[in-house]
């Protein structure tokens, strides 16, 4: 199996090696062939290893390739843990970047257009686009299949430059380069607790291997479970890890505070949105913190914290996202809230159901992201929601596609998103940790917010009056096939891997050697006792508060986004005047953006400008250096006055030091 | 021993083909040009030999060449090479060639002179890597700063006067207080040899010395080896001589020239006075930790790229320093897993990683500045629409500065986080924050010069790196990208000189004492 592990790998990244190196040789459909390829090598492995592990009882898989170095007794190496957990992320983030693939040969077929005529950074700029989401998939498979924490940093670096580099692809805007500085500093403030946390693991645990590490903090012999640290009273061990290491899940995931960069990271390409900041990257987090899952049982301090982080996260990411106006802005918030759902059952002990809603979020936001942007490509790069309306007419398969992806978002019952957001709600609803009353308020009414605006966008997008100017409307059409089929192929799995894959990974034993939880915590492991088959669970959903909650977001965004705002365009805007000063809030997102860019950003360069202007140029040089060398001048313009050249001045000064001389005999 | 003296010929080589190739005049420039590259890279092949004859199982000296210079000082001509110098002296002949090659067309003015001084430099640092008699070693350790004030003096900026200055007053205040060590050394072991006596007589190491001369010997070195890193707060001198230094003159400036300071540290405080450095390591952590911060911000700032590049420098230094002086916590405490070689050892790996990634950025910086004559970060702008491939580079050294794993700039800042956590939590806090710091300013810069809207009609005039700019920097990225993906050849070959260097620290010099260091005085 490790040739095909490798493999699943190395393909990938053979394929960006050769689009990005070659690129100009070997063309655009070269680049675009020799990188589907490898993905689709990646894929089809995958799917097989999956169905290894559900077929074949595929055993276990942990072990080293190489050893990267051996320092102070500390083997450092780079290896593969595959297991259940391991399989169906790989499977997912294959499956998903092999869409993106296909559907960014129609997406960036005109790229030529968005760089200016004489710039030669856009002159390759297809086969390097395909050369950076290969590399992307050669990360992620990296960070998934690690069997260590130092590899599992290096897939976490690897991902952030590549997101770095696709955020700012379009390097002559500035706002494309802003966006991507800002998403690898905040990133990094993120990697700076992971990596204190992964310093932690070194120093109490002795090693940096996933299983040596768990088995060590299993073992009641070592006592991690109730072992302090001196450094700060009263928190154990366990808290400082977990909290470290989140610190870093917060950072990828893009929890609050640390979601700034999510927003604006949409000024990428469209399939990176889907991909990267949709589907995989930004849920390495929740990745993480599942297969962190024997650490984190043994702190409930630390999952408190991340099922507060979580649920906030949920909810009032989800409130911004009604104040959007751009469409890919509102999928993006979506997406921040949805990281939220999934935090939250970490939180609760559910990672099953946190993964479980990964992978069906995966596939329905992905699908929404690309809808969108074959919106956009039909609209000619225009983004803005109010320039739309009454496109399902014209592009018939991105609007069914993209209304399964809203069901499945908003929990329609029998869809993917369903099944994972109501055993999550469930779940952080029986849970006992602290703030789990907290978490569980916001979660259900998030639903309400979710239903609100996924069918606001829905219906101002598709429904309604057309805005957009004739030049527009007269070119609008549907998106080329490799468009839509990727939509088609993603749209299946939005509405049916729910339903097929629960009752495995939620209530059966798929997780069972990959996720260890602790039985006071184990709140699936209740749900389970009563659930009774997918019809039963949909039909317990139907009589929950999270399904009336959907249905009346669902009924106040037609009412509102369909039914008033086809007589009034104006509506929205009469409406938010009532609540200015909420609107307001969302409108500047809480604050953060102002208090981050003022505070962080411009002190930090004040402190710098203190530091160059008061401590190295006036201290130091000013005061010591040159300050010093003045001091000689000074002391060498008094000794000339010395050097007279008069011999008596000279004799004189014998005379005396000879004296002096004498008595400090004479004396001692 | 080896029938070829193979550290003689290190460092003779290039001494004595600069001397011919100065000899021979610009009559004809390109001869001396491609004679100085076969010197260049004829002693890195030979060079290395030293790596593939290397024993890494031991920690005594190899390569050792001894013979009596002065004998009436018991003055002697002795060389060897252990984990330590090794990796060092085969970095100062690997990058010397890419600097010969990096001078090719830009110098006009006398370049057989230019050459010639980097030859000479390259012959006496690896001199003063090798060198293990104390005055050979002060020898070299001087010698070498002819060249390079040479070099800023002739072909530097205009204000070259007071960086040159300013250069050799830092360097040279700091040596003078480490001859007087050296001799006070010399009148208490009979012999100048530092390591592995022959005589008979006991080595510098070998010495025990009461904790009032300790402290004395340990700051006299102190003066020295911070002004050479630099270390806060003897640090100025460097961007100043940056900024006025021709291209391969600041490549060596931060690729070698400060790992000399670190060498010293290795090489004479901590073996030679381990009581005084056990007793002032929070000077030494505290200075490194300064660097680490301080440094970072005041780089944020900066306006000219070399300046901003030298403040990094230092600051990535600061990891090195760090690393070395936490042993000495870490060995105190009981609850930590590692015995301190993991820093000593991150320290090394980031020594060689920063000659790599610095002098690649010093390139990256001269490239542009042979084009456009500037190097103020607001000149630029957008000049990956005109230099794509050289914006890949920049982009690439850039994230290896910031220390994204994958490169080597990763491998020395992990294993000294790693190991400071064990020392404090407060340490590693203070370190770690170069990932945020290091990642502003790096990745600020390349915003402001790379990307976005082309910015100027220079800008739009640019030509991509040519083919000999283009070897350079792929070279050099090759080394970044082996190192920080396998970085183990290189721990392994230095890992038993390591251990070796804890146990000695661990163990107190003076007199009497049995036991481990002490750390008598407390401040």
């Amino acid at each position: 199996m490790t040739n095909i592990y490798l493999t699943i790998v190395l393909a990938p990244l053979i394929g960006a090696i050769i689009a990005g190196f070659f690129g100009g040789r070997i063309g655009r459909a070269g680049a675009h062939w020799v990188t589907i390829l490898g993905v689709g090598i990646s894929t089809l492995l995958s799917l097989y290893v999956v169905k290894r592990f559900v077929f074949d009882e595929q055993e276990v898989f942990n072990g080293a390739v190489y050893t990267w170095m051996v320092a102070d007794g500390i083997r450092f190496e780079i290896g593969f843990l595959v297991d259940k957990l391991t399989a169906l992320m790989m499977a997912v983030v294959s499956f998903v970047s092999l869409m993106v693939h296909i559907y960014t040969i129609g997406y960036m077929a005109d790229d030529e257009h968005n760089w200016p005529k004489d710039s030669l950074a856009g002159r390759n700029g297809y086969q390097r686009f395909f050369s950076y989401i290969s590399l992307f998939t050669f990360s992620m498979l990296m960070l998934v299949m690690s069997n260590n924490f130092l590899q599992l940093f290096f897939g976490w670096e690897a991902v952030g430059l590549v997101s770095y580099l696709l955020i700012g692809f379009w390097s002559v805007r500035e706002s494309a380069i802003f966006a991507n500085l800002k998403a690898f500093l905040v990133n990094r403030v993120g990697d700076f607790g992971f990596i204190l946390g992964i310093a932690a693991i070194a120093m109490y645990f002795g090693s940096l291997d996933y299983r040596e590490v768990f088995d060590m903090a299993a073992d009641p012999a070592r006592g991690f479970a109730d072992k302090e640290i001196d450094l700060f009273e009263g928190v154990s061990v366990m808290s400082l890890i977990c909290i470290l290491l989140f610190v870093g899940a917060m950072g990828k995931s893009a929890q609050v505070p640390l979601h700034v960069w999510l927003p604006d990271s949409m000024e990428g390409p469209t399939p990176i949105s889907a991909l990267i900041h949709a589907a995989t990257m930004v849920t390495a987090g929740i990745f993480m913190v599942a297969r962190m899952s024997p650490l984190y049982e043994l702190s409930e301090t630390a999952l408190s914290f991340v099922m507060v982080i979580g649920a906030t996260t949920a909810f009032f990411m989800g409130l911004i996202g009604l104040a959007q106006n751009d469409i890919k802005r509102v999928v993006a918030y979506s997406t921040l809230s949805q990281l939220g759902y999934m935090t939250a059952a970490l939180g609760a002990s559910a990672y099953a159901a946190g993964i479980f809603h990964l992978m069906t979020h995966a596939f329905f936001k992905a699908l929404l992201f690309l809808a969108a942007g074959s919106v956009i490509i039909a609209m000619h790069h225009d983004q803005d929601i109010r320039n739309m309306g009454g496109i399902r007419k014209y592009m018939p398969y991105t609007w069914i596609t993209f209304l399964i992806g809203t069901l499945a978002l908003i929990g329609f019952p029998g869809f993917s998103g369903f099944f994972s957001k109501d055993a999550i709600i469930e779940a952080v609803n029986a849970s006992q940790v602290g703030g789990s009353g907290y978490a569980s308020v916001l979660l259900t009414i998030g639903v309400f917010i979710t239903a609100l605006y996924s069918f606001r966008l829905y219906f101002i997008v598709f429904h309604g009056k057309e805005r957009m100017d004739e030049h527009t409307r007269h070119h609008l059409h549907e998106t080329p096939a490799v468009v839509w089929v990727p939509l088609v192929l993603l749209a299946i799995p939005s509405v049916f891997i729910g339903w097929i894959t629960i009752e495995p990974v939620l209530f059966g034993d798929w997780f069972k050697d990959a996720i260890r939880v602790a039985p006071e915590h184990d709140v699936l492991a209740h749900l389970g006792e009563h659930y009774h088959g997918q019809w039963a669970f949909v039909l317990h959903g139907l009589t929950a508060a999270p399904f009336w909650l959907a249905l009346a977001g669902f009924i106040v965004a037609a009412y509102v986004f369909w039914h008033l705002f086809s007589k009034d365009p104006q509506i929205e805007e009469k409406l938010r005047g009532r609540v200015a000063w909420f609107y307001r809030m969302l409108d500047r997102k809480y604050g953060f953006d102002d208090f981050y860019q003022k505070f962080f950003a411009a002190g930090s360069r004040g402190i710098g400008r203190a530091f160059w202007a008061g401590g190295d140029q006036a201290v130091i040089d000013g005061v010591l250096v040159d300050g010093s060398a003045k001091t000689v001048g000074r002391f060498a313009q008094l000794a000339r006055k010395i050097q007279t050249g008069r011999l008596y001045n000279y004799a004189i000064a014998m005379i005396l030091g000879l004296v002096v001389l004498q008595a400090i005999f004479v004396v001692f | 021993m080896h029938s070829l003296p193979i550290l003689s010929l290190t460092i003779w080589l290039p001494i004595i083909g600069g001397v011919a190739v100065l000899g021979s005049g610009d009559k004809a420039p390109n001869t001396s040009k491609w004679t100085a590259l076969a010197v260049a890279v004829v002693t890195f092949l030979v060079s290395i030999g030293l790596w593939t004859g290397f024993d890494a199982g031991t920690a005594a000296m190899q390569f050792v060449e001894r013979s009596p210079w002065i004998e009436s000082f018991n003055v002697y001509y002795y060389l060897g090479v252990d984990g330590i110098s090794m990796p060092l002296i085969i970095l100062t002949t690997f990058v010397t060639i890419f600097v010969i090659i990096a001078g090719w067309e830009v110098i006009q003015y006398k370049p057989s002179h230019y050459m010639a001084a980097f030859l000479i430099m390259e012959g006496l640092m690896v001199g003063v890597f090798s060198a293990l008699d104390a005055i050979l070693f002060y020898v070299f350790w001087e010698a070498m700063l002819i060249p390079m004030f040479i070099v800023i003096g002739v072909w530097g900026g205009p204000n070259r006067v007071y960086a040159t200055i300013k250069f050799f007053l830092f360097t040279f205040f700091g040596s003078v207080f480490m001859l007087v060590a050296l001799i006070y050394m010399y009148f208490q072991a009979g012999t100048f040899e530092i390591v592995a006596s022959q005589s008979g007589l006991p080595s510098f190491h070998g010495l025990r010395l009461g904790m009032t001369e300790q402290i004395l010997i340990f700051i006299a070195f102190l003066l020295a080896f911070a002004v050479k890193v630099p270390m806060w707060p003897v640090h100025t001198w460097l961007p100043d001589a940056h900024v006025e230094a021709p291209t391969g003159g600041s490549v060596i400036l931060a690729a070698i020239m400060l790992k000399i300071g670190g060498y010293g540290f290795l090489r004479f405080s901590l073996p030679i006075a381990p009581d005084a450095s056990a007793s002032l390591d929070w000077l030494i952590i505290a200075m490194s930790l300064i660097a680490v911060v301080y440094i970072g911000f005041v780089a944020l700032v900066q306006q000219d790229m070399k300046k901003l590049i030298a403040y990094s420098s230092i600051a990535h230094m600061g990891f090195v320093t760090l690393g070395f002086f936490i042993v000495f916590t870490i060995l105190a405490k009981d609850t930590a897993t590692s015995n301190g070689v993991l820093g000593i050892s991150g320290g090394m790996v980031q020594m060689v990683s920063h000659g790599f990634i610095s002098g690649a950025l010093f390139l990256c910086v001269g490239v542009l500045y042979d084009r456009v004559h500037s190097r103020e970060i607001s000149a630029y702008g957008g000049v990956v629409n005109t230099m794509p491939l050289f914006g890949a580079f920049v982009v690439f050294f850039a994230m290896a500065n910031a220390g994204l794993p994958g490169t080597s700039g990763f491998v020395g800042e992990f294993m000294v986080i790693l190991a400071s956590f064990q020392a404090d939590f407060w340490y590693a806090f203070l370190a770690a924050t170069t990932l945020i710091l290091g990642a502003a300013y790096t990745l600020w810069m390349v915003k402001r010069v790379i990307f976005g809207p082309v910015a100027n009609n220079k800008v739009a005039a640019l030509k991509d790196a040519n083919g000999r700019e283009l070897f350079v920097l792929g070279s050099l990225a090759a080394a970044v990208l082996v190192l920080g993906i396998w970085p183990a050849p290189l721990v392994e070959v230095m890992d038993v000189t390591i251990q070796n260097l804890v146990q000695q620290v661990a163990v107190s010099k003076i007199p009497d004492a049995v036991g481990p260091t002490v750390a008598a005085v407390q401040f």
